[in-house]
């Protein structure tokens, strides 16, 4: 199983799972849905870093500025 | 007493272009002239006021009646008050006058979208094969760095000597909250191998603590003194020493506590917390992300980060309760409020502000990268997600995809890429540019030239920032349908003609 398929799955039982409401802050709803999904949130940097992102940093120069 | 805070930022983005030889400097032009060339505003900045040194050697010429007026470099004044340019070899926008630090965030995400919009615009011109990428940074990660300055005004009452002593302090330390974050170290002291990331962008390249330098030998605090207002009362103190934010909140927290700060200064209301060393603890606490580092203090003690960021807060809500008057636009309580929340969510566990924190978002996506794919610290692939995090383009761009909290909503961005803050002269210089653009030949901060026809330039002074405001011009911008009426409407007490000796013909 692709990690991505696998992600959705994990993400469709997610939904399909009764939330209980903790009464915390949107605040830390927040945090605890940026753990959850850091593994997708990776497979998105995979995905957009440009395959020649290595090259690309290594030539990235500019001028000193203020 | 503490007077309001003006403030505003200035932003030099980073810029390649990738598949075609051409200078940064010639790229930077292109992506300026991409947006006025669109008639988006006015290409000519007056360099009157900031050189004096004009030479007079080649004697009289007829198109020295003009203002001294960039021609060469693109160099635009736009409808929001801003002023898009080329500054050596980098693209910067500097935010038009703001009265509060949410106004500035909204300015300057407005600055962003300009700068995206115009790369767009670019790309378009330079077809297939070659690509202008731009970058909201601060460093190559090679050694060369280029700023995002902040400028508030202060009272010229306060001893320049309690600003640099205070103001070090929090510069040094709020660094755990505005730093964008970095993978190693440019610092030629420091081995790469210690610091695999760190807190700031910027810290490496500060090696003074006050001059007047902003591109070698880099001071703390920056000296600089051009107030482009009657400078009997205020000082403009240019900050320098602050990372460029994807974070609209960092930006919100950087600008909102570093005027608490200055306010408290001014009322002679800041701890005595005076940083022994600044030049080697700013790069000290920067290298530290277990924002455990000891800052030393002319007092003696050893205090992190954290707790001289929380003594200054205490200080601070001390100060607020005995001030009447807001002196941010009544941000004061909300500012305080985060501030405080996210120095105690650092304290007990970074993660917890890696929605609003860019060093911190960003670690988390480097750590969790090198550890899926077994990358050692400094890798380049890590180093390009760090670049990356910063690029304009919306699809490359990470800090928009890692859960950066929204602060302002894309319409009022879109607003303010073309509409001025109501509330200081840029209504005034926004709208005259909007409204009676072909009669005017250049502007500057603190005046706006006029040519209607007449004999002589028309030079309209404005050297109140707190004055030209939407509440006091608009009703007369709307009563007169010309420039020439505006300048009859605003009578010679304003209005100077510009004039130059008679050549005797």
């Amino acid at each position: 199983m692709g990690m991505p398929e696998r992600i959705r799955q994990q993400r469709k039982t997610e939904e399909q799972a009764p939330r209980e409401d903790t009464g915390d802050t949107a605040a830390s709803d927040m945090t605890s849905r940026l753990r959850d999904d850091l593994d997708s949130l990776l497979d998105e940097i995979d995905g957009v870093l440009e395959e020649n992102a290595e090259e690309f940093v290594r030539n990235y120069v500019q001028k000193g500025g203020q | 007493m503490s007077v309001p805070k003006v403030c505003g930022i200035e932003t030099e983005y980073g810029i390649v272009v990738r598949g075609l030889d051409m200078s940064p400097m010639t790229a930077s032009a292109l992506l300026v002239n991409a947006h006025s060339d669109e008639g988006l505003g006015l290409r000519a900045w007056d360099f009157s006021g900031e050189h004096p040194d004009r030479d007079d050697s080649l004697g009289w010429r007829p198109e020295a009646d003009y203002p001294e007026v960039e021609m060469v470099m693109a160099n635009a004044v736009l409808t929001n008050g801003a002023r898009f340019y080329v500054d050596h070899a980098h693209p910067e926008v500097s935010t038009p006058e703001c009265t509060g630090p949410r106004q500035v965030v909204v300015y300057d995400r407005a600055a962003e979208e300009i700068v995206r919009a115009s790369m767009r615009r670019a790309n378009a011109r330079l077809g297939p094969g070659a690509e202008m990428v731009v970058h909201k940074n601060n460093s190559d990660g090679k050694g060369n760095s280029y700023g995002c300055h902040e400028n508030y005004l202060v009272s010229r009452a306060t001893p320049f000597a309690r600003i640099v002593d205070h103001l070090t302090t929090h510069f040094v330390t709020r660094q755990v909250f505005t730093g964008a974050g970095k993978v190693g170290t440019e610092n030629r002291r420091t081995g790469e191998s210690d610091v695999p990331f760190q807190l700031s962008q910027r810290a490496d390249f500060f090696e003074e603590r006050v001059g007047l330098e902003t591109t070698v030998r880099r001071p703390i605090i920056n000296t600089r003194d051009e107030p482009h207002c009657d400078r009997d009362l205020w000082r403009r103190l240019h900050v320098i020493a602050g990372d460029a934010n994807m974070s609209e909140f960092a930006t919100w927290l950087k600008v909102g506590s570093t005027s608490i700060v200055l306010a408290m200064i001014e009322d002679d209301a800041f701890p005595d917390l005076v940083v022994a060393d600044p030049v080697t603890e700013i790069r000290r606490v920067s290298h530290d992300c277990s924002l455990r580092h000891r800052v030393s203090l002319t007092n003696g003690a050893a205090m992190d980060a954290l707790a001289i960021q929380r003594a200054i807060i205490e200080a601070a809500r001390a100060w607020r309760g005995n001030v009447g008057s807001d002196p941010l636009s009544g941000e004061t309580d909300a500012v305080l409020h985060l501030w405080e929340s996210t120095i105690e969510k650092l304290a007990v566990d970074p993660s917890e502000v890696a929605d609003i924190v860019d060093w911190v978002a960003k670690k988390r996506i480097i750590d969790a990268m090198a550890a899926r794919h077994g990358l050692e610290p400094g890798h380049p692939r890590l180093r390009a997600i760090d670049l990356q995090y910063h690029d304009l383009d919306s699809e490359r761009c990470l800090a928009k995809r890692v859960g950066l909290r929204r602060m302002v909503n894309d319409d009022e961005v879109h607003a303010a890429m073309s509409v001025p803050p109501t509330t200081t002269r840029a209504w005034f210089r926004g709208e005259c540019i909007r409204r009676f653009g072909r009669s005017i030949v250049a502007a500057n901060w603190d005046n706006i030239v006029f040519d209607t026809g007449d004999s002589s330039l028309q030079r309209v002074s404005m050297t109140d920032p707190l004055k030209g405001t939407e509440s006091r011009v608009s009703r007369l911008l709307d009563s007169v349908s010309d420039a020439s009426e505006l300048l009859a409407a605003l009578g010679p007490d304003i209005v100077e003609p510009i004039v130059h000796d008679d050549p005797g013909w």
